[in-house]
């Protein structure tokens, strides 16, 4: 075991994934020499040089269409879209290509790509580099989407992007970047699809993923304190959902907070939210509740940007509430 | 004109007519109400086609865009599967989810075709940066239209290519009209070519109701990007005989013009010339075997069974 930084799991499930295959290159806008806007790239290009660390014009859409081309004659392509506000403009490729060829042309090819990019907010960026629109992605059929918590899960789930036959939004919220953790020495992957009990407890289950899951971990440490044992699920992946994890726990619980950074209406929660009312409806002891972005642009003030995205205060006290209702 | 010569043109000749055949029977399907969706024939195009395809090795790569039922015949060479497709069925180059517009045969290298103006650019792109790792000598056409010149793709995806050096043969079908909106109302410039400067790389423009000379600029393009020297526009004028799609009645466009483009059909000037090659009966018999072909094209659809619905979502994923 080593502890390292979740950039540097990022950059090390890179360096073995493209030495263990040759077929990965990597697209997006200054990852070479400068190592991308977040550093993550840094010393790649150094050891694959300029071909498969490839740094490309500012095209978005056409980053994301050039892996989609790539992929189908072999390639196993890896695009770092820079801020996760820019996939917007990539949006075409992504939902009208990669996350379509496979199934209209039936199922002829294969597109292993792999789309990173930095999300999130909490830096003082503003309003076009602070979003987190990993939402839009849950209502796309055809695209995986990861969003690790820990350096752990950083590298082995982008090891699992790699190495997985379809597209994968992997995010990587920008807080997480400088944040520490154990990682094992040898290969290791952690499968997409499998949630995580971070921590286990008796009243009340929640549910977030990415950054909000440091949030809602400092939230139960504030409320074991006042004697409420919370069981936090992160769950690495949205797509595909692990409902029977989050299923488990609710039945034991009987109550859930979910969590996001995204913004509230027609967020993650909102969805997985509906998704458990489905089916755990006669568990539920009390309403779903859920934490998430305020409805407005993330602001670049620092006293407007804490007001607008939630923290483990606003958790700490949605689990309050929901454990209120008898 | 040499027997060589002559073969050659006969071939083109059939093919042209099977893609014109083709697209008049969806036409009378959908007058029946045996088809439904929608289609963007390419009526009057089929030279762009036939010749463009002609001018690169079976080998080599292409990719279409929502007018595609040319290139996918001149490229595959059959019209069984696409008719099949045409009405939705499991036998269909697609599996029926694909239909007109979304059509792939990646055995013959037809890589892809969508209904996206402009959204095939990169993908060729991407196919020819793989081509240039590997470092294999293929070439990718990539057709598009007049319009998609005036999406961020096309600039997106060309600067790449040219920058990048990649086998890319840019291959602009422009027939006038963007949909209903006249070439000289979208672009300042007189001709898509003129853009190629842009991207340091040649742009020629030809005629492209003429077979051969399509053939040939595509021929010389492809030695140029084979070679290594980077992407190369070819601009070929042409004119779709009929609307953009099946709902359209070209209200917008002079019949004067519609007059003088009907004299250029592509079919007409190449059967006009093989009569002075080859025997009257020969172009008979290439006509009839042609209808015979697109028959049987329409029973191999109609005899195809539906496509199933069972474990549709799980199929989205690959293994």
């Amino acid at each position: 075991m080593s502890e390292i930084f979740y950039s540097q799991a990022i950059r090390d499930a890179l360096r073995e994934e493209m030495a263990r295959d040759e077929r990965v290159l990597l697209l997006g806008e200054d990852i070479a020499g400068y190592g991308g806007a977040f550093r993550v790239t840094r010393g790649l290009v150094e050891q694959f040089g300029p071909e498969r660390i490839r740094n490309t014009p500012i095209s978005e859409n056409s980053i994301v269409g050039v892996a989609v081309g790539s992929a189908m004659l072999g390639a196993r392509p890896i695009v770092e879209i820079m801020f996760m506000d820019f996939i917007t403009l990539a949006i075409d490729q992504l939902f009208n290509h990669a996350a379509k060829f496979r199934f209209m042309f039936g199922e002829q090819v294969t597109l292993p790509i792999v789309i990173r990019t930095p999300s999130g907010g909490r830096r003082g960026y503003g309003p076009t580099h602070s979003q987190s629109l990993e939402s839009l992605f849950m209502s796309m059929p055809g695209i995986k989407i990861a969003a690790p918590s820990t350096p752990h899960d950083a590298k082995g789930m982008l090891k699992s992007a790699i190495r997985d036959n379809n597209p994968v939004l992997f995010v990587e919220n920008k807080s997480l970047y400088g944040t520490r953790g154990e990682v094992p020495d040898e290969d290791y992957v952690v499968p997409l699809g499998s949630a995580k009990v971070v921590r286990e407890g008796s009243h009340v289950t929640v549910i977030s993923y990415s950054q909000m899951v440091q949030e809602c971990l400092r939230a139960a440490q504030m409320l074991e304190r006042d004697g409420v044992s919370a069981e936090v699920i992160d769950l690495r992946t949205l797509n595909p959902l692990d409902m029977d994890t989050l299923c488990r726990s609710i039945e034991k619980t009987g109550r859930v907070v979910l969590a996001e950074e995204g913004h509230r209406t027609g967020g993650v929660c909102a969805e997985i939210g509906f998704q458990l009312f489905e089916k755990l409806y006669y568990y539920l002891d009390a309403p779903i509740k859920r934490v998430a972005a305020l409805d407005v642009p993330v602001p670049a003030s620092p006293v407007l940007e804490k007001f607008v995205l939630p923290d483990h205060q606003d958790v700490y006290e949605a689990v309050k509430e929901v454990l209120a209702e008898v | 004109m040499s027997d060589i010569e002559s073969r050659q043109l006969l071939s083109y000749y059939r093919t042209m007519l099977l893609i014109r055949e083709f697209e008049s029977r969806l036409d009378k399907f959908f007058v029946d109400g045996r088809l439904h969706g929608t289609t963007h024939p390419c009526t009057g195009q089929e030279a762009t086609a036939v010749g463009a395809c002609a001018g690169i090795r079976p080998t080599d790569y292409v990719v279409s865009n929502h007018r595609g039922h040319g290139h996918f015949i001149a490229k595959t060479g059959t019209p069984e599967r696409l008719m099949a497709e045409l009405f939705g069925k499991a036998t269909g180059v697609s599996g029926g989810r694909g239909g007109s517009q979304h059509i792939a045969d990646i055995a013959s290298g037809f890589l892809a075709s969508n209904g996206i103006t402009g959204g095939g650019l990169p993908i060729a792109a991407g196919a020819a940066l793989s081509i240039k790792m590997q470092g294999r000598d293929q070439v990718v056409l990539c057709f598009f239209g007049d319009g998609a010149a005036n999406q961020g793709t096309f600039h997106e995806s060309v600067n790449m290519a040219a920058i990048w050096k990649l086998p890319l043969i840019l291959f602009c079908e422009n027939n006038l009209y963007a949909m209903s909106t006249p070439f000289n109302d979208a672009f300042p410039v007189s001709n898509v070519s003129d853009r190629a400067d842009g991207y340091a790389m040649p742009g020629k423009i030809i005629d492209g109701n003429d077979v051969c000379v399509v053939r040939d600029a595509v021929r010389e393009a492809a030695r140029h990007v084979r070679s290594g020297a980077g992407p190369y526009l070819v601009e070929a004028l042409t004119y779709r005989h009929c609307g953009h799609s099946k709902s359209d009645g070209c209200e917008y466009r002079p019949d004067a013009e519609e007059a003088e483009w009907a004299l250029k059909d592509p079919i007409k000037l190449l059967r006009k010339k093989l009569l002075d090659a080859v025997p009257q009966q020969e172009i008979d018999s290439i006509e009839q075997a042609v209808r015979n072909e697109i028959d049987e094209a329409v029973a191999f659809a109609l005899d195809s069974p539906q496509p199933s619905t069972d474990d549709l979502e799980g199929s989205i994923w690959a293994n």
